[in-house]
């Protein structure tokens, strides 16, 4: 295996569509090298992309704020700004494996593994996020809900880089949160999980919201239908109940070694009913 | 392929090392240049006892390469006394039996220090969620978080 | 928060305080050897290549390509390894047989499990011997295979050992089966006690294997010598063991092997056997070359010991007074690949807390295409009590009685017999439930889907071998060399047993763990048998010491050695020359000891008897999520009968340890499989053993009934505190939520779907 540390996007792109073996993406190495020490991945070249400013800076930008792909979850936490501007999004960093994990640990790589279970991904696409993706051709945003397409399996092609995210900014009448289910309370991978993103109308009206579920298909859902049991609602427990409902109908988990089918359905519905809940205390609060 | 040439800092000294590109930080502090206090308990980023900082970031080692750390500095437990005299952390690990057999020890007070750095007034809630990646089968935690809580009231003091 | 009765005899000066351990500094500076630390010039590193199926036959292995990769010293499969005699050696609770061992160091006829070690190489780099692994060509024949106890004993079960008739049934089967061993227990009359009973209560259980989890896996160094002479460090509970097992599997002479016990980064009982020790002598004798061989986590998980899963089924006939009048369980007990399981631990303990008239427990030992099964902290009671307190706690509800009343009105007092035919001659037990009793929290509120769960726990505790040397040092302090592996802080209560008995300071002794040629035998650290067998050893040679101290005095002073006492860490003139000499310390007779005969050491070596067993007493209060199943402890407090607290500190901390343990063992930990015997968890991240924001605070009660048996009372503490916690979880688990769970581990799923079936 050989490594590379380029110091920009277009020499990191340059770098992985001249490679003929198998090239592999170094941001944080929390999944990427255990894969490899299992021998369940085996890159012929390893492009760290840790010294490419655009991939590990947080900074405002057009409503929302933007971050590198490769920046450190802790640093994602630990930035004021960030954990403000975007609270459901931090609720899912922060979920990511223990302090040391999260010190390695980059959202690019949580969303690249495209596990069904990745933390982030289900409060990213709650949030609205959206992906910068470059390659040798120039580069696009996409919906980080158009990214994962199965397990271990996304939208980029082999010479694409993910290089960024932004999420939009926290509104005063917007609240989102992110939940997960785990046996133990850290160090665990999500047995279920949902993400939860409202506005709110003057009235306390819910307008507009998006729930995103994890762990219980082969990819992140958003799921429409439980969306739209909130909206037009005061988020009250009748509204509740038809979002629970609504997010265990969408659920077309497996049985597996973290979790029952049964299991993931029913308590889908309890995290979307208390994400939302959650969210809802969110908003009205100043970020 | 020819090994990586790397340059660091380790525990405030000048390091040269060569490493192959697969070689993990923790191989490399081990088994190259003789930083055995760093353990191995998973080498997979789930026990915590191959914790070290890197430019001052709380991280597992086993989920670092060695060619990475060119041009960083990285603190082991080696590091953390000073001299002869014991880290406030150190000391209250041995006063209050903070440690059964010791091989999660090293690896939880280098992410303990980590954290006093951040916070040095922490409650034991957040002790236990900061140290929740260090895996400990001896002591049932209770001993390591009372060490911790008495080693930040000790640094607190001055 | 130590509930304390007060020694009688004497009046102790440094045990009971809590200094400074002596080998701490280098635990927490990284300077401490453990298993994986040492390197000597020239090492190899040795890697094992196991076995990808849950059972197979091996037709042969080709060996070739991996011999002829540049870099590999040596490659050995079993072949290398002498064949055992098939016999089962030492007492049947703890039997040994090499024919079963030597296949489980390297597979032989066939592979019994994934993950069975099938060759071994050595190479001049980790990545060299790994490379090396995927040259070696092994022919498998696939079998079925078997993994659940219950469907092993099923009469068309894949057989492990086509040959194998079950021990302990007269006449013996004529059929071959999976069952190695039945063995029964019995006391009174259990059909006629029942017959009497008021209520009978029955209930069948359920648990999986569960794995130790020892943060270090198991890692050996060793170096093999032209002539035929070995060393090794590794990672034991017993060097000794490691001595005893690695010559006999590897046919040499035992003074030819000398074995150093490495700092032990845990055990718990699993590592009392040996894996890599034997495979790393033969590849270093035939490379030439020291080895060194490191287990992954995987590894560890796949191919070292779990405990036993189990099958069980309990029934207790009780009075409406809440007299015991009858009790019987039935055990099945996994053994993993290979037979001795600790079923019979499991039979003989689970009623062992109780007076009860009329007992009967019957056990079976189960193979199955799982790792061999190894001691697991008070090896098999946790697994019986879990349904037998469980059951407990059911026939409680039944005629309505508080749970601890209800263990106090049946709790063993001196004299009771238990179902294995001894009679309780030790205190201990009563006291330690009514210091549970009285515990502020025992009669807190609870809240809204909260419960509050008892259990009770026994272990045996161990007495055994041991050896150690005292020796003095000019300047008066002494080194203690012993050999027991320290895991958990001996080497604190060694020193501090041996400077209350030589009336020194703490800081003037320095034990050590010597090696096997360096001090006498002595046996694994296990059994809770430390600070009770060694302990006593270290004090038996410190009186050895105290005599001479005391005849080189009566040298000096020139009296008889009649006329000397030893009072207060002094020699003074007593009798006839009372009062003619100042007395003199401890220092002033090591300073004269070229003049008064040359140097002062003593040696002792015991068989030593008389341990007391362990109980434990315990209740937690747990909130259940009723939605998720999630379970929260909120609060756990342990009672246990210390005998005496040597080093209160560590006392706790292994109660502490237990429980949390034992919380682990209730709620998550357990080994997953999928359909084709392929272990799905064998890493911490899917093995579930409790992190620190798991738990609140455990609170440990101990309650210091002194063992009459032990110079300063010692009873072990480091087992019975993980007999309980399962059941206590289960019974707070039904007082929160009116449900009975009977099946291990009560994880979310499980217990959310009993809600629902409620629902």
């Amino acid at each position: 295996m050989r490594y590379a540390k380029p110091k920009s996007v277009d020499e990191a792109v340059a770098l992985l569509a001249a490679e003929k073996g198998l090239a592999r993406v170094l941001a944080g190495g929390t999944d990427l090298l255990v894969q490899m020490r299992s021998r369940r991945a085996l890159p012929d070249l390893m492009v760290d992309c840790k010294a490419i400013a655009d991939m590990t800076s947080i900074a405002a930008e057009d409503g929302g704020i933007r971050f590198g792909a490769a920046t450190a979850c802790m640093a994602l936490v630990e930035n004021a700004q960030f954990s403000a501007a975007c609270p459901g999004v931090t609720d899912a960093i922060k979920l990511i494996g223990s302090i040391q994990v999260k010190g390695r640990a980059s959202v690019g790589g949580n969303v690249c593994n495209a596990s069904p279970a990745a933390d982030s991904v289900p409060a990213l696409i709650a949030a609205g996020a959206t992906a910068r993706i470059a390659s040798p051709r120039g580069s696009r945003d996409v919906a980080v809900e158009t990214i994962t397409t199965g397990p271990g399996k996304t939208c980029l092609a082999r010479d694409e880089l993910l290089v960024s995210f932004l999420v939009p900014r926290k509104q005063r009448n917007c609240g989102d949160a992110y939940l997960r289910f785990t046996p133990r309370t850290e160090m665990d991978i999500a047995v279920v999980s949902a993400g939860v993103n409202l506005k709110l109308d003057a009235t306390g009206i819910c307008r507009e919201a998006r729930v995103s579920l994890g762990a219980v298909a082969e990819r992140a859902l958003l799921v429409a239908e439980a969306g739209a049991a909130l909206v037009g609602s005061k988020v009250d427990n009748a509204a509740l109940e038809r979002l629970g409902a609504a997010a265990s109908a969408a659920c077309r988990p497996i049985d597996d070694k973290r979790g029952t089918r049964e299991f993931r359905i029913k308590v889908a519905g309890v995290l979307a009913r208390r994400a939302a809940q959650i969210a809802l205390d969110r908003t009205g609060k100043e970020n | 392929m020819a090994k990586h040439h790397v340059s660091a800092l380790i525990n405030g000294n000048p390091v040269e090392y060569l490493c192959d590109a697969q070689q993990t930080l923790l191989e490399v502090l081990r088994d190259e240049l003789n930083l055995t206090g760093t353990k191995e308990g998973c080498a997979t980023g789930d026990c915590g006892a191959c914790s070290v900082t890197i430019d001052g970031r709380l991280v597992c080692s086993c989920l670092t390469l060695g060619a990475e750390i060119d041009g960083k500095a990285v603190q082991t437990i080696e590091g953390m006394a000073t001299g002869t005299e014991l880290h406030p952390l150190q000391t209250k690990f041995l006063e209050l039996a903070a440690l059964q057999c010791g091989i999660c020890t090293p690896g939880m007070l280098v992410a303990a220090k980590a954290l006093l750095e951040r916070n040095p007034d922490p409650t034991e809630d957040e002790v236990r969620y900061w140290l929740a990646g260090n895996l400990c089968r001896c002591t049932g935690y209770n001993k390591i978080i009372e060490a911790v809580l008495a080693a930040a009231g000790e640094m607190r003091k001055g | 928060m130590a509930e304390t009765i007060v020694y009688p005899e004497r009046e102790l000066k440094v045990i009971g305080t809590r200094p400074v351990r002596p080998d701490g500094v280098p635990k927490v500076t990284g300077l401490a050897q453990y298993g994986a630390d040492f390197n000597l010039p020239g090492m190899l590193w040795g890697k094992i290549l196991r076995s990808p199926h849950a059972h197979a036959r091996i037709g042969s292995i080709d060996t070739s390509k991996a011999q002829a990769l540049p870099g590999v010293k040596a490659v050995i499969t079993a072949a290398d390894l002498p064949e055992q005699k098939f016999e089962y050696l030492g007492p049947e609770r703890v039997a040994v047989n090499y024919w079963h061992m030597t296949r489980n160091i390297l597979a032989r006829e066939k592979a019994l499990y994934e993950g069975h070690a099938i060759a071994a190489v050595a190479a001049t780099s980790k990545a060299i011997a790994e490379e090396a692994l995927k040259l070696i060509e092994v022919d498998y024949e696939v079998l079925p295979h078997v993994i659940d106890v219950d469907e092993a004993m099923q009469p068309d079960a894949p057989l492990l050992f086509e040959d194998m008739i079950t021990r302990g049934v007269e006449p013996p089967p004529a059929k071959p089966s999976n069952v190695s061993k039945r063995i029964e227990y019995k006391l009174g009359d259990v059909a006629k006690g029942f017959a009497a009973a008021d209520a009978v209560v029955e209930a069948s259980y359920k648990t999986k294997p569960v794995h130790q989890g020892y943060i270090e896996p198991q890692a050996c160094l060793a170096r093999y010598d032209s002539d035929g002479q070995a060393e090794v460090w590794s990672s034991s509970q017993g060097h000794f063991v490691v001595r005893t097992f690695t010559s006999r599997l590897v046919g040499m002479k035992v003074a030819d092997l000398r074995c150093h016990a490495a700092e032990i980064g845990g055990a718990f009982g699993g590592k009392t056997v040996v894996y890599v020790e034997p495979v790393a002598v033969v590849l270093s004798k035939k490379s030439g070359h020291p080895v060194k061989i490191m287990m992954s986590r995987e590894e560890v998980f796949k191919a070292t010991g779990p405990t036993s899963g189990a099958s069980m089924t309990i029934r207790i006939g009780v009075m409406n007074d809440g007299r015991i009048v009858a009790a019987e369980g039935v055990f099945k007990y996994q053994a993993g690949a290979f037979p001795q399981s600790p079923v019979m631990n499991g039979c003989m303990c689970s009623f062992a807390p109780y007076d009860i008239p009329n007992v009967r427990t019957l056990g079976f030992d189960v193979v199955s295409n799982r790792p061999k099964t190894v001691a697991y902290r008070a090896p098999g009671s946790p697994i019986s009590a879990f349904a037998a307190e469980s059951t407990m706690d059911l026939a409680a509800r039944k005629i309505g009685m508080d749970p601890i009343e209800f263990r106090l009105k049946n709790i063993a007092r001196p004299g009771a017999k238990t179902v294995f035919g001894t009679t309780l001659n030790h205190a201990g037990f009563a006291e330690t439930l009514q210091a549970l009793k009285k515990h502020p929290g025992y009669t807190a509120p609870l809240g809204k889907n909260q419960g509050r769960g008892v259990a009770a726990g026994y272990w045996f505790n161990g007495g055994g071998e041991s050896s150690a040397t005292v020796h003095v040092n000019e300047d008066g302090t002494a080194v203690v060399a012993e050999g027991s592996p320290d895991i958990g802080g001996s080497r604190a209560s060694i020193a501090l047993m041996a400077a209350e008995t030589l009336g020194i300071a703490y800081e003037s002794v320095r034990p050590v763990i010597a090696d096997t040629n360096s001090v006498g035998y002595t046996q694994a650290t296990g059994g809770s048998r430390v600070t009770f067998a060694t302990g006593m050893t270290v004090i038996n040679a410190c009186n050895k010491v105290i005599d001479e101290m005391c005849a080189r005095a009566a040298k000096l002073w020139k009296v008889d050695r009649a006329d000397v006492v030893w009072e207060d860490g002094h020699a003074r003139p007593a009798g006839k020359r009372a009062g003619e000499f100042e007395p003199l310390s401890f220092k002033a007779i090591a300073a004269k000891r070229t003049a008064t005969g040359g140097p002062i050491s003593a040696s002792a070596s015991i068989n030593a008897e008389g341990q007391a067993p362990g109980f434990s007493a315990q209740f937690c209060d747990v909130e259940v999520d009723p939605d998720t199943g999630y379970v929260k402890i909120l609060r756990f407090v342990a009672a246990q009968d210390v005998g005496r607290a040597i080093h209160p500190a560590y006392c706790e901390g292994q109660i502490e340890g237990g429980v949390v343990q034992g919380i682990g063992w209730a709620l998550n930990e357990e080994y997953i499989y999928d359909r084709d015997g392929h272990m799905e968890n064998p890493g911490f991240l899917d093995y579930r053993i409790p992190v620190a924001s798991d738990v609140p605070m455990i609170e440990s009660i101990l309650v210091e009934v002194p063992n009459p048996k032990h110079p300063y009372g010692v009873k072990g503490v480091a087992e019975a505190n993980i007999v309980p916690p399962m059941a206590a979880v289960a019974n707070a688990i039904e007082s929160a939520t009116g449900l009975r769970l009977t099946d291990l581990p009560m994880s979310p799923p499980k217990v959310l779907a009993a809600l629902d079936s409620r629902r």
